[in-house]
């Protein structure tokens, strides 16, 4: 997938405009957040199993290499086999190579956001196979011809009647107008691609190493179809999936639904292990897993560590302001909100990324609902950090920022510049106290009043208290 | 790729500081059985927990006295929704005494079946979630494929936490199934406008027959 987030402010200014996607995004997240709020304050023990999911993460990543190891070796011992990808062009290649010895035409695909991120479709395009994805969402921004803009509903952006009218040109008509007749339409069309399919590709939420399983955890039922009805079934994921045993998978299941939709559970937990054994009638001939590290080892050990523990919840962007105003499609690549602002400068270059660090308040709303505690906040930070070092940061505002350097090093000054402006802005306010104009601060008050600080600095204050 | 697979675990390794780990170190990993906090399930019945807790997403369940009474259940269960007098009968219920006129296959389920009948490994009462093994008496489209799925649980077959279930999969005789299908009510999507629709792709309807009797139930 091309990389749009330079172009994040503008992309920002045309959704704030947007009163389609307003509707959509209202709507939608409010549903996830309040879901997700009743269920945690039902769960006593939630706390502790976000303590102990970080925990185990932590552990995997100090272990990745053995984990995967033993992983490979399940996999193999249960007739399957595993690949490893460095990069996306790596696991393309991989999964061509797979769908070309089989003679593949139709691919179907669960939902894998490993997929996109290795931007598969297009390469099997391009070779000629027909692609379909299953996930109703995935489908809908398909026929859209647009990128997912939510790692779990991947659609949140469309409203029904924009479904209805892909759907009607998709499909033909007669229009379908309801919820209900929509998702009946998507299943009859998508149950004969189920059918034909060669090969199914869906992600993985959790690779099991003690058994060599996979993990699909979904609603619709369509991984599922997709894995058990293809000849070959492919699994895409990170190489930090990894969990060690089931007792760890127990775990991550209970904190995962509940994060990311506000559901005690989602409908189907599949553990796929292996292909078709003797005696099946059903169940894919061939089972393959690509592992895909497309830079994550590069982030082990180092300051972004902490983010290969994301299980892909959807969580932190459920709760950001940021996402809930602009969508994930400003963020211009495959991962938005808090935890893409985070990965997409660590996948494709903090050059290409300059706004996504800095679109966010530092609110730690994110922080404060993340199941594995990944402290996004602090890792935005750092890589403004970065930026600021490597002189990617705006020069506008590297120069402020160095005045405020020089000024902030020299109690003395930084003192009496802060009287100064104090009284003059005091003196700049109407009588209400508020200013409607400020020299480089239009940003703001050409939205909103900027309230005029009452005259005294805040240490003249604590010094005429102490007294 | 052999070379992609080394690359990968050095650049690991480089990244943690260190080389492969040690025999001992390696069997310490392989030995470790965590003890997760679990999520507290008081409820002396179990029964009713799971039943509560299916109930409430959507799937349906009928108490029935013991194994002899399934075939009458599923009839049942037909003419309530208006079905054909066929299902997908796993193997292992085909032996019932099913109703003169009603005709049963043990699957794969084709894209014309409406109805299966299927047993079940489990029942999880801390979500209210069915576990299914995969194999030759119980093939996975059964579960996927049909719009009614019905599933046969043994009363005495419902397990505290997903660790029990755990337990029972790894002493199936060949281990792990191919699939594991932890089923936790009818198929459904929030895609369209969070507006929850059931039926997106799998079963829109997920009935389970509750066995008394557990002693006898030997699906």
């Amino acid at each position: 997938m091309d990389v749009s987030s330079p172009r994040f402010k503008e992309k920002a200014v045309i959704a704030l405009a947007d009163p389609t996607l307003r509707q959509a995004l209202g709507q939608s997240r409010k549903g996830f957040v309040n879901k997700r709020a009743e269920l945690v304050a039902a769960l006593p023990e939630f706390e502790a199993l976000r303590d102990q999911a970080r925990d185990v993460k932590n552990h995997v990543l100090e272990n990745l290499d053995h984990y995967l190891e033993r992983f490979d070796s399940a996999v193999t011992a249960a007739g399957g086999h595993v690949h490893w990808a460095r990069d996306a062009e790596e696991a393309r290649n991989i999964i061509l190579g797979i769908c070309e010895r089989v003679q593949a035409r139709t691919i179907t695909k669960g939902k894998s956001m490993v997929s996109e991120e290795v931007n598969l479709n297009a390469a099997l395009e391009k070779r000629g196979y027909t692609v379909v994805e299953t996930d109703l969402g995935e489908y809908i921004i398909q026929l859209a011809k647009e990128p997912p803009s939510h790692i779990i509903a991947p659609a949140i952006h469309k409203t029904k009647e924009q479904v209805s009218d892909l759907f009607e040109a998709a499909h033909g008509g007669p229009r379908k107008t309801t919820v209900a007749d929509l998702v009946t339409e998507a299943r009859l069309v998508l149950r004969d691609k189920y059918f034909k399919a060669d090969v199914g590709i869906t992600g993985g939420n959790y690779l099991v190493a003690e058994t060599g399983s996979s993990i699909i955890v979904t609603n619709e039922g369509n991984g599922d179809l997709t894995q058990t009805l293809a000849k070959v079934h492919i699994v895409t994921s990170g190489i930090e999936r990894i969990v060690p045993t089931l007792e760890d998978v127990s775990l991550f299941l209970r904190i995962l639904a509940r994060s990311a939709t506000g559901q005690e559970t989602e409908t189907y937990t599949t553990l796929s292990t292996g292909p078709r054994r003797p005696g099946d009638v059903d169940g894919p001939e061939e089972f393959h897993v690509v592992l895909v590290d497309n830079g994550r080892s590069k982030m082990l050990g180092g300051k972004f560590q902490d983010m290969l523990r994301c299980i892909r919840c959807g969580a932190c962007m459920n709760h950001c302001p940021v996402y809930g105003a602009v969508g994930g499609h400003a963020y211009g690549w495959v991962y938005p909100g808090p935890m893409g602002s985070v990965l997409t400068p660590l996948f494709v270059g903090l050059d290409a990324t300059r706004d996504l660090p800095n679109a966010c308040t530092l609110n730690g709303r994110c922080q404060s609902v993340c199941p594995v505690r990944i402290p996004l906040p602090e890792l935005l930070r750092e890589l403004r950090h970065q930026q600021h070092q490597r002189g990617i940061s705006p020069p506008v505002q590297r120069r402020a920022l160095g005045v405020w350097r020089f000024v902030a090093e020299r109690p003395g000054l930084y003192q009496f510049a802060n009287r100064l402006a104090a009284r003059a802005l005091k003196g700049l306010s109407g009588r209400n106290g508020r200013l409607r104009h400020l020299p480089f601060a239009s940003g703001w008050t050409a939205l909103r009043d900027l309230p005029a600080p009452e005259g005294k600095t805040f240490l003249e204050l604590w010094h005429a208290r102490q007294t | 790729m052999p070379e992609s697979r080394s690359a990968i675990l050095q650049q690991i390794r480089a990244a943690l500081g260190r080389g492969p780990l040690s025999d001992a170190a390696a069997a310490a990993l392989d030995a470790r059985r965590p003890a997760h906090p679990r999520i507290a399930v008081d409820d002396d019945d179990l029964v009713a927990r799971f039943v509560t807790r299916f109930e409430s997403r959507s799937g349906t369940v009928a108490r029935v006295s013991g194994v002899d009474a399934i075939p009458a259940a599923v009839d049942a269960y037909r003419q309530a929704h208006g079905l054909p007098p066929r299902a997908a009968v796993a193997r292992p219920l085909a032996g019932l005494a099913w109703p003169a006129g009603f005709i049963h296959h043990p699957g794969p389920a084709g894209q014309d079946e409406q109805m299966s009948v299927t047993p079940c490994l489990a029942g999880i009462a801390e979500i209210g979630s069915l576990i299914l093994a995969s194999g030759p008496d119980s093939p996975t489209t059964l579960n996927f494929v049909p719009d009614h799925h019905l599933i046969v649980l043994p009363a005495g077959r419902i397990v505290r936490h997903f660790e029990d279930a755990w337990t029972l999969l790894r002493a199936l005789p060949g281990g792990l199934p191919r699939a594991t299908n932890i089923i936790s009510g009818p198929s459904r999507t929030g895609d369209v406008e969070l507006t929850i629709q059931l039926g997106a792709h799998g079963p829109r309807s997920v009935h389970v027959l509750l066995v008394a009797d557990a002693d006898r139930a030997t699906p």
